[in-house]
């Protein structure tokens, strides 16, 4: 499976940095442009990470304007894209930490240490297990399933896989090294796909 | 290759990050350990229904909302 980063070619610039430099001669349309590619993302982001839908709105408007705002410190070394989830993903912090007041919220919550031990997996599941459930159910599994899991891993997973983030991004976005970040990853995708496999096995074989 | 080296590569395998030797080393273990076998494939799905389902949707009438509200800002200097 070709990651996104892989598809991507270096050489060429980003239609991005058109839009960036249009914007810091003025042009407020080329920013419209750069918000309506971007907003569902981060939206997204905001809500896996927040887990609230106002919290979700509120950070993906304050995202674009600190954005906006701090245009001219944006490098151009790294994309604009990953600038913004960078911004998203601290708004979103900061958002749970005042919701939580009295606990500190980091992206090191909840993270165990030690490391997992081979999971042992003989039952399989279905080639289309998903189509077992109506798109209502099996949303509310997969959002059920995310949320479960230690923000430390969730918002790696959801940069990673659901964005389609590269692993330096993730770890530059995240301020984490690149083991960790692989290390969350990987625990990450193990642990979904146990907690799924609750779901995608109990149908198996059975007369919904 | 154990179960232990195999799930230790199994993301690279996975993203496709491997060498041409490791991958046949790891599709070598694949055909002799079923268990891994079905790690490999439910991993792998999970990733694949995660990325092709969108959980947190943005309806298009609250997008447009929060649109016209951030460029509103924008216009005002913020």
């Amino acid at each position: 499976m070709p990651t996104i980063q892989s598809i991507a070619g270096e050489l060429e610039p980003h239609p991005d940095v058109a839009l960036v430099e249009r914007v810091r001669g003025g042009d407020l349309s080329a920013y419209d442009t750069l918000v309506r590619k971007y907003e569902r993302q981060l939206f997204r982001i905001a809500q896996h990470i927040t887990q609230n839908r106002e919290d979700a709105e509120d950070v993906m408007q304050d995202a674009f304007l600190k954005a906006y705002e701090k245009l001219e410190q944006f490098q151009g070394n790294s994309k604009f894209y990953t600038w913004l989830v960078r911004i998203a993903v601290n708004e979103s912090l900061m958002r749970l930490r005042k919701r939580r007041t009295s606990k500190m919220v980091s992206i090191d919550e909840d993270i165990e240490t030690e490391e997992g031990s081979v999971p042992r997996d003989l039952a399989d599941w279905a080639p289309d297990p998903e189509q077992n459930y109506n798109q209502a159910e099996l949303g509310e599994i997969l959002r059920k399933t995310i949320q479960g899991l230690p923000q430390g891993f969730r918002i790696v997973f959801v940069l990673r896989d659901v964005e389609g983030l590269s692993t330096e991004e993730t770890a530059e976005t995240l301020g984490l090294s690149i083991p960790a970040v692989k290390s969350r990853l990987l625990r990450a995708r193990l642990q979904l796909r146990e907690r799924l496999s609750r779901y995608f096995h109990r149908k198996k074989g059975l007369d919904k | 290759m154990t179960c232990k080296d195999f799930l230790a590569l199994l993301d690279d395998m996975i993203d496709d990050t491997v060498t041409v030797e490791v991958r046949a080393e790891l599709q070598a273990h694949l055909g002799r350990c079923p268990h891994c076998e079905v790690i490999f494939n439910t991993t792998r799905k999970t990733i694949e229904i995660y990325r092709s389902h969108e959980i947190y949707d943005l309806p298009s009438g609250l997008r447009d909302r929060l649109h016209s509200a951030i460029m509103a800002r924008c216009k005002k200097g913020c």
